[in-house]
């Protein structure tokens, strides 16, 4: 895995002759394709200006993305480490910086630095395994990662079932691709959801818990002792699945999710986003649900 | 061992400053705190405690850390050059210098801060034994020997002279530089004024403080504790305790926009502040009491646990002499180890 061993203190900067690239120096990347996915969803292709990827990544990994003098935030990688030529971002209209980011055009530069944290153990305990993949809204972006990664890998993961929903059939994003790829892989089965009733949608209306729940008891997607839950979405919603997924007797042990708080270096050093004696930009942003439980709650 | 008279030590730190950049406690207003060496500073060696500890000289209040240009719409990012030449602190005393071990845990585990690193590299620590330790210190607790600062080279005042021995490669280097100011002396003075100072050391009131209880494995009980709930409310939130600490890395990045492209920098930030947890969602401490626990947590569980049980406070005393609502980590340790008792 490329991640940890990933040494920022190695690679020489070529700005000055002996300077040593510390990780809080960014490197600048180019976007090279912008998709409206949703209202205030856009998904962002970053390249290097030379082409190619900035770095390697493993899914569930983050980056800092900052616009010069607006400031710096922490997005998923969505895009999967498969992918070798580019890397995405789908970044929610949130606040000033994403504000801005929504505003660029392709062809606009921006600094990125990276890649930061742990990373779903895709490699080691989800090999075999049977995954349920169960998002809410824009918490699809780091999970689509890791779900790329399967399908690129497909061979090394058993049945896969992807849960998924928004406020609106609006609000979903990746929409094309879960039609033209997820949904055509074999193994593969997507359920989606909305909120509420909408006029020209045909699939499943309800919050994304009682959709699990409704799944599960129906026996559509089975949560086995073989099977891996990931999770990402509103806290609200992590709480209503977790007692969903609890009832139906699945063990915390069997369950990953991320989490989010402020960061500003990324690398365990600036405070932040301490919780406990863990730094989730450097211990996290992935952790078991029983490892959260050990936490202070504070997150 | 060799000694200089006091008298002497403007043209020592003369010397010194031909080769080296050199940093010192310095008198400006009334106040003692590092500073860069002129001729004509007020030099302090007789105030026992700068009012902000000499970590920023490691780890500055404010430091750029690049600099990027737009230009025909392409950016450019310019790192700031790190500390390619050698400087010495002089007058550290043990407590801080132990601080820099604590921020060493931090600044050189991976991966490295190499602003941080090229200032460890450059630096060269002259330490000042302490002469009169006053009220508020309890290094004894942390294990500090205020006696025996571990550095480069230590020294000790005693009666109008400053004793000084080379401990470590670095030390031997400088020592040899300034060789023609020195004389050569024995070590019976300084090991009488150590077993002096130890004395007082002894007496001192909070040197007995226990820190039993206190360790990386006591998380959720020292957390959940009611004992917060009243300790914290003296609290301003004013954040003095984090920036006069020698141990508080927390830190902040910043841009400012020069007109001519935007500076990078990173400054000191706090965990007592509201804003420092702040998210688009919410805010995960939004109480005064979870950031005055998670200050003292942070120093006596949590950095205890990932650093081998190395506390991240040295027992300076800052904090007691200057929390304008006499808080500190004294009375939190006391309020703990009384409630045990009862
Ligand atoms: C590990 C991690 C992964 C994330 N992945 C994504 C993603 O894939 N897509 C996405 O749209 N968003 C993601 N976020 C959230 C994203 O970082 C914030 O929404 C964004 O920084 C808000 O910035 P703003 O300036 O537009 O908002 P403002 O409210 O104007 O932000 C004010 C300040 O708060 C900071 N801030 C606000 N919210 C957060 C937050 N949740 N986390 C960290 N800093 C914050 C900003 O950096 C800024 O300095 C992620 C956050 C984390 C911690
Ligand atoms: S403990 Fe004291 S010094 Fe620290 S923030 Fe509170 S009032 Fe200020
Ligand atoms: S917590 Fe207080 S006594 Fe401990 S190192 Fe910091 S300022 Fe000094
Ligand atoms: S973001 Fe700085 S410690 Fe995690």
């Amino acid at each position: 895995m490329s991640n940890h061993e990933h040494n920022h203190g190695e690679h020489e900067c070529t700005c000055f002759p002996g300077f040593k690239h510390d990780t809080l120096i960014p490197m600048v990347g180019v976007i090279t394709d912008i998709r409206e996915e949703t209202p205030d969803v856009k998904t962002f292709r970053v390249n290097a200006p030379e082409g190619g990827k900035l770095f390697e990544h493993m899914p569930g990994q983050c980056a800092m993305l900052c616009v010069p003098g607006v400031s710096e935030g922490m997005f998923s990688i969505t895009s999967s480490p498969t992918n070798k030529e580019y890397q995405e971002f789908s970044i929610k209209r949130c606040g000033m910086l994403t504000e801005m980011l929504h505003s660029l055009e392709v062809g606009s530069e921006i600094t990125v630095r990276g890649p930061y944290g742990n990373n779903f153990p895709v490699d080691t305990v989800l090999k075999g395994k049977d995954l349920v993949f169960i998002a809410g809204g824009i918490g699809l972006a780091p999970l689509r990662s890791v779900i790329n990664y399967v399908i690129d890998n497909r061979a090394d993961y058993g049945k896969v079932d992807i849960i998924y929903g928004s406020r609106s059939a609006d609000d979903l994003v990746q929409l094309k691709e879960i039609r033209e790829v997820w949904m055509n892989t074999p193994g593969i089965n997507v359920h989606l959801t909305i909120d509420r009733e909408q006029e020209g949608w045909e699939g499943h209306v309800g919050f994304v818990p009682t959709f699990v729940k409704e799944l599960g008891e129906a026996g559509q997607v089975e949560f086995g002792i073989n099977t891996i839950s990931l999770i990402c979405g509103p806290p609200i919603m992590i709480k209503f699945v977790l007692g969903a997924l609890s009832d139906m007797g699945v063990s915390k042990t069997q369950i990953y999710t991320t989490l989010e708080l402020r960061m500003k270096c990324g690398v365990g050093k600036c405070g932040r986003c301490n919780i406990g004696s863990k730094y989730v930009c450097k211990d996290g942003p992935v952790f078991r649900f029983d490892e959260i439980d050990e936490l202070p709650p504070e997150y | 061992m060799y000694k200089i008279a006091k008298e002497n030590l403007a043209s020592l730190f003369a010397l010194i400053h031909e080769t080296n950049e050199l940093y010192l406690p310095v008198q400006v207003a009334g106040q003692t705190n590092f500073a860069a060496w002129s001729e004509d500073a007020c030099v302090d060696l007789d105030t026992l405690k700068t009012v902000k500890s000499p970590k920023d000289v490691f780890f500055p209040q404010s430091e750029t850390l690049y600099t990027c240009n737009k230009e025909d719409n392409k950016l450019r990012i310019t790192p700031e050059a790190l500390v390619d030449a050698p400087f010495v602190v002089f007058g550290m005393k043990a407590c801080d210098i132990k601080g820099i071990e604590v921020l060493d845990r931090v600044f050189l585990s991976d991966p490295v801060d190499s602003f941080y690193a090229a200032r460890r590299e450059h630096g060269i620590i002259v330490a000042l034994a302490c002469h009169e330790p006053e009220e508020s210190c309890f290094c004894k607790v942390f294990g500090v020997d205020c006696t025996e600062p571990a550095a480069d080279v230590a020294t000790w005042m005693i009666e109008g002279e400053l004793y000084w021995k080379a401990l470590t490669e670095k030390g031997e280097k400088l020592t040899e530089a300034v060789k023609s100011l020195l004389t050569e002396t024995c070590e019976a003075k300084v090991e009488a004024e150590k077993s002096a100072v130890k004395e007082i050391v002894e007496k001192l009131p909070y040197s007995n403080l226990s820190l039993e209880g206190w360790n990386g494995d006591v998380l959720t009980e020292k957390f959940n504790d009611e004992l917060w709930n009243e300790l914290y409310k003296p609290c301003l939130a004013c954040g003095t305790c984090t920036f006069v600490c020698p141990t508080c890395q927390c830190y902040d990045i910043k841009d400012y926009n020069t007109g001519n492209g935007v500076q990078r920098y990173r400054c000191w930030d706090s965990c007592m502040y509201s804003d420092f947890t702040m998210m688009a969602h919410g805010n995960n401490r939004n109480s005064q009491m979870q950031r005055f626990r998670q200050r003292f947590m942070h120093k006596l569980v949590y950095f205890p646990a990932n650093n081998d049980g190395m506390y991240s406070c040295v027992g300076c005393g800052r904090c007691v002499d200057k929390c304008p609502a006499s808080l500190n980590i004294v009375k939190v340790i006391k309020a703990f180890s009384e409630k045990g008792d009862k």
